[in-house]
């Protein structure tokens, strides 16, 4: 028997996107009240789940249910399928869609490069999700708190990070709004309200959440918090905590997933085995869920903008799928060619490629000028090369900081073991690199 | 779509390169030599032990993220096509998951060689290891145990891992009853404890520095051997002062045990105390109450350190053979910072200062 199969059309032919979510809401009772061939009007009351009696046995199959939809707005072509969909976002704001998501990419080709080269000590690329960044960035507002895992730098982007800042913060240099404490691609700031990214993956999801519940809490709240990870990191324990403590407690936050397919090496198919990420919101946990192609630039914004409404509204959180491809190696460490043919790779990186979808849709639109845009690309290479030796050339905080920030007071035995090393570098300076550290 | 070449970067930035911060070595490495074997570097051997072991033993898994492939370090290259996928395989990115997985394979007897890929991120399996792994035998009154099992985990500082990629926690698991804990310090001593623990009726953890998987080339036999746990290896004999350390860090104090020799004609005693827990108290106290000096050096932070327990056992057991209290080179009290790294590490200059120092005292 099928359980959501009947829906499914429903779903497929979401007509509006505030309708999106009842509708998904609608098709899992529907899926409810149709569980066994004869349902009993009688419902049991036991404390735990709330459901009808039924006398046939069934083994309740993952492929009983169909698949969440992909919510898409724009086809390969660039052409809206269905013009009630298009956000209609005017000129100006689709240009800055499409270069914030040309300077990233381009960005991050050179700060790979220099990584080759022993300029920077790692980099991480965001090849492929360009879309899902600045998509989803686009959809919220200054105020609202965002928790990312590390490959949303799209996202400050969008937000007004400056290349000089990206830049000093992977060479840990004293203009590092991080104080060199942490490797390159760890970015926040305070100002953009977006919280310094950790390497442990999902330990961020929590917080998220809890962040999410003490802002609702707040009189007047009109922020949300949005939570990126990625379906590698949805594995951890603390994703599962994060899921269950949005639902029960009632978090305004936007758990944001970004399934690139991989976890360094891992293909999703080995991460899990259930309907993605989305699969486990509205069943799993009860959470409202949304699904998108996160190539899609446009889909990734109207549905970022329902969902944060719904939190909002509602004070309940959203999960949010956005399927992609992680066109880079995982990390300047890694080789992804080693576990994934070239040919895929190639695919993504040109007709599924986000900023090709979107560049489609602005020459169709008439909005897209090739040598002015070509200019655009130059401009931003010169920015950000002359960054990188700006940034080479400055030197790295004092290296007494080191043992700043460990409490909000230095205690007695971290002083007297900064005096220590004071007292062992004066007498030793020829063996350490003092001349690239503040005094 | 054109979207920017980058080649041209290189040319760009040629006229003012400035050294790299990054290619910047902290220890010199030692080999053991034993005169046989095959040239292999650490994860080479490590390759090399986990291939004997599920070679020999059908019961023998695998697992870890990332481990199908090879590993991220290349630990487990070719295993997976040698054994199969049911055998070697990947596990979801769960290292709560991963321990408590292994945990139950151990408990039906078979064997469980579980890779946690990074020691920074073992914290959230330290429930399954520390409540569950280390006590289960003890629980059941000897009804249930989980000892066919091993854990590999990459350590240590590597140049640039900042906070995440450089602990070195095996003091939080020395705290723990019930485990054992070791460290390699290079490819054969790395085949020989991965062996010896895989054998061993107890949780065993392995802490591999990450730093010497490619840094460390050694002639390793290529049959099957183990080294035995809990016993320290006395790699420079010494009447002076006594150097302990273990993984990278043994490289680094024999290097300063030579230039101690050549530069202040001291003589140090150089001991690998290659098993955390439980570990070998009488060949420390032995060289602790022949030399009188005891130098402890290691990555992780000093309070709490393992050598806490080291310096507090032996001022307890040799206390009359002291010319000079118990002294602890570390790193310092703060996270492992990314660019002050150079100034955290418990390097050579610290070392030696060390030496000059218990000597003058």
């Amino acid at each position: 028997m099928s359980f959501l199969r009947k829906s499914v059309h429903l779903l497929g032919s979401v007509a509006r996107r505030q309708q999106h979510l009842k509708v998904i809401g609608g098709a899992i009772s529907t899926a409810a009240r149709d569980y066994g061939s004869t349902p009993s009007d009688d419902y049991a009351n036991f404390p735990g789940a709330r459901a009808p009696f039924v006398s046939k046995l069934n083994l309740i199959q993952p492929e009983d249910y169909a698949p969440i939809p992909i919510y898409r707005v724009m086809d390969q072509d660039g052409y809206i399928a269905d013009e009630t969909q298009d956000p209609q976002l005017g000129r100006e704001v689709v240009e800055k869609m499409f270069r914030d998501m040309v300077l990233l990419n381009t960005m991050d080709k050179i700060l790979y490069e220099s990584q080759r080269q022993g300029r920077i000590s790692f980099y991480m690329t965001n090849f492929g999700e360009e879309a899902s960044h600045i998509g989803s960035a686009a959809a919220l507002e200054m105020r609202d708190l965002i928790y990312g895992q590390y490959r949303e730098a799209g996202v400050l982007v969008w937000r007004g990070f400056r290349i000089d800042q990206f830049i000093d913060q992977c060479y840990g240099n004293t203009n590092d709004l991080g104080r060199g404490k942490q490797m390159p691609v760890h970015y926040g700031s305070r100002e953009l309200n977006f919280v310094t990214i950790s390497s442990p993956l999902s330990t961020q999801m929590p917080q998220a959440v809890g962040a999410a519940y003490a802002m609702k809490l707040k009189p007047n709240n009109d922020a949300c918090v949005v939570c990126y990870f990625g379906e590698g990191a949805a594995s951890e324990g603390d994703a599962h905590a994060a899921f269950n403590f949005a639902a029960t407690l009632g978090s305004p936050v936007i758990l944001f997933c970004r399934n690139n397919g991989f976890a360094i090496s891992t293909p999703s198919r080995e991460q899990y085995r259930g309907d993605g990420i989305a699969g486990r919101g509205p069943m799993g946990y009860g959470i409202a869920t949304i699904r998108v192609d996160g190539t899609d630039v446009f889909a990734v914004y109207n549905a970022m903008k329902a969902a944060r409404e719904y939190v909002l509204k509602e004070n309940k959180p959203v999960v949010f799928e956005a399927l992609a491809y992680r066109v880079g190696h995982h990390s300047t460490s890694d080789d992804s060619t080693a576990y994934r043919p070239a040919e895929e790779i190639e695919v993504w990186n040109s007709v599924e490629h986000p900023i090709s979808k979107l560049k489609r849709y602005m020459v169709h639109k008439g909005w897209f000028d090739e040598d002015v845009e070509n200019e655009y690309v130059k401009d931003i290479r010169k920015k950000v090369l002359k960054q990188i030796a700006a940034s080479e050339k400055k030197l790295k905080p004092n290296w007494r900081e080191m043992f700043e920030g460990v409490y909000a007071e230095m205690p007695q035995h971290l002083i007297e073991q900064r005096n220590e090393l004071e007292k062992h570098i004066e007498a030793h300076k020829e063996h350490y690199p003092l001349k690239n550290f503040e005094k | 779509m054109n979207i920017i070449s980058a080649h041209s970067l290189h040319n760009y930035i040629r006229s003012n390169i400035r050294c790299s911060l990054w290619i910047r070595s902290y220890f010199t490495y030692y080999p053991t030599c034993l005169g046989t074997g095959k040239r292999m570097n650490m994860f080479n051997a490590i390759n090399n032990a986990m291939d004997l072991a599920l070679e020999e033993d059908k019961s023998a898994l695998l697992f870890g993220e990332d481990v199908g492939f090879g590993g991220v370090f290349r630990c487990s290259v070719n295993l997976r096509d040698k054994y199969g996928s049911r055998r070697v395989f990947n596990t979801p990115l769960c290292e709560q998951g991963i321990a408590g997985f292994a945990i139950g394979v151990a408990n039906t007897g078979a064997t469980a060689i579980a890779e946690i890929q990074f020691a920074d991120y073992i914290f959230p399996s330290f429930d399954q290891i520390v409540n569950e792994a280390a006590k289960y035998r003890y629980r059941s009154g000897g009804l249930f145990d989980c000892g066919s099992l091993t854990f590999r985990v990459p350590c240590g500082a590597v140049g640039h891992g900042a906070l995440y990629h450089s602990q070195s926690p095996e003091a939080y698991f020395a705290h723990t009853p019930g485990l054992c804990v070791v460290v390699p310090r290079g490819p054969i001593k790395a085949k020989g404890l991965i062996l010896a623990c895989i054998r061993d009726p107890n949780p065993c953890i392995v802490f591999e520095p990450k730093t010497l998987y490619r840094a460390a080339v050694e002639e390793v036999p290529t049959e099957y051997y183990t080294s035995q746990l809990g016993k320290a290896d006395i790699l420079r004999h010494g009447k002076d002062v006594t150097l302990i350390g273990w993984g990278t860090q043994v490289h680094v104090l024999l290097e300063v045990a030579e230039t101690a020799k050549l530069k202040l004609n001291i003589d140090c005693e150089v001991i690998d105390l290659v098993s955390i827990l439980p570990w070998d108290t009488d060949a420390i106290c032995s060289s602790a109450k022949k030399t009188g000096r005891v130098i402890i050096a290691h990555e992780a932070p000093l309070t709490q350190g393992f050598g806490s327990e080291l310096a507090s056992y032996i001022q307890e057991k040799c206390f009359l053979h002291l010319e000079a209290p118990v002294k602890r080179v570390t790193g310092w009290d703060t996270p492992f910072p990314h660019v002050f790294e150079p100034f955290y590490m418990p390097d050579k200059h610290r070392c030696l200062s060390a030496i000059h120092d218990i000597v003058k005292f």
